[in-house]
């Protein structure tokens, strides 16, 4: 049963992923995206990882791919998207290869010497539990690290999205917006 | 049975998925798409060792780069923003000044 599921998971995320990188239309390409990240939770579940699954679905599925669909809003994604593409049969060759280096590369040391747990699950510990045990002792500069780089992503995001934001339409008055939208009109 | 070596395997056919959508696509947010997928596939990657060798620590990573990945697409959104406004376009080739 594990086994179905696995190979159904892996069979439609790959294939999801597959359209994500072909796909001409970015409306196609960031559904299949969304659909590839919610099943790629349920493997995370499959492992045991309930907490991250439940990150995955929160942050990728529900933050990430909502902040595409807004950004989608400011570009004319309708028309299909017209790429220059050079040769495709270099461009697969050298993907798979530096894949498959990089796999060597990254397994040769668990190949060569038996890994040992560093921070083992707590016993009698759900996983969200261990997760926290683990996250807020041996983790908690990283952590605080990382809220700051959220802070700092944020900060940089409404900067580099939000220009000419220091007219603030709550500030004028009514007549003027009204006014404006009508020199737009026209 | 599935073992650690499938994960990987599936990990492996992402990432190179992920690899191939970067070095072929042109347009920018097909990009971020591609970028997205490789973080995905060594996210799978962490939690199947994390799974395996009954430790935490791949888990915690794992965390780490979904917090990296959020930042990374609040910035590379804004950025990309900014550029459709000044060159109404997000083709790379657009963008490339250098003539080498």
């Amino acid at each position: 049963m594990i086994s179905f599921a696995f190979y159904f998971f892996a069979v439609l995320i790959t294939l999801l992923f597959l359209v994500t990188v072909m796909s001409k239309n970015v409306l196609y390409a960031m559904t299949s995206l969304a659909a590839g990240m919610v099943l790629i939770s349920g493997l995370f579940f499959m492992l045991g990882a309930d907490f991250l699954g439940a990150v995955q679905l929160i942050v990728y599925v529900g933050a990430v791919m909502a902040l595409y669909s807004f950004a989608m809003m400011f570009l004319d994604v309708s028309r299909d998207i017209k790429e220059k593409n050079g040769s495709s049969l270099t461009v697969f060759l050298l993907g798979g290869a530096i894949a498959v280096l990089l796999v060597i590369i990254f397994s040769a040391p668990i190949l060569g010497a038996g890994a040992q747990a560093l921070h083992p699950a707590a016993v009698g510990a759900t996983n969200p539990q261990a997760v926290g045990l683990v996250l807020f002792t041996k983790y908690l500069i990283p952590f605080e690290v990382a809220a700051v780089m959220l802070l700092v992503a944020m900060i940089s995001g409404i900067i580099l999205a939000g220009k000419q934001m220091d007219e603030s339409l709550s500030m004028i008055e009514q007549d003027e917006i009204i006014d404006e939208t009508k020199e737009d009109e026209q | 049975m599935i073992g650690l070596s499938h994960y990987l395997i599936l990990s492996a056919i992402l990432f190179s998925i992920g690899l191939v959508g970067v070095l072929r696509r042109k347009n920018l947010l097909m990009l971020f798409f591609a970028t997205e997928i490789m973080l995905n596939a060594a996210n799978i990657a962490f939690a199947a060792i994390s799974n395996h060798y009954n430790d935490l620590t791949g888990q915690m990573f794992a965390f780490f780069i979904v917090a990296v990945a959020a930042s990374e697409v609040a910035v590379g959104l804004g950025l990309l923003i900014v550029l459709y406004k000044k060159y109404g376009t997000l083709d790379l080739d657009h963008f490339a000044v250098m003539k080498g």
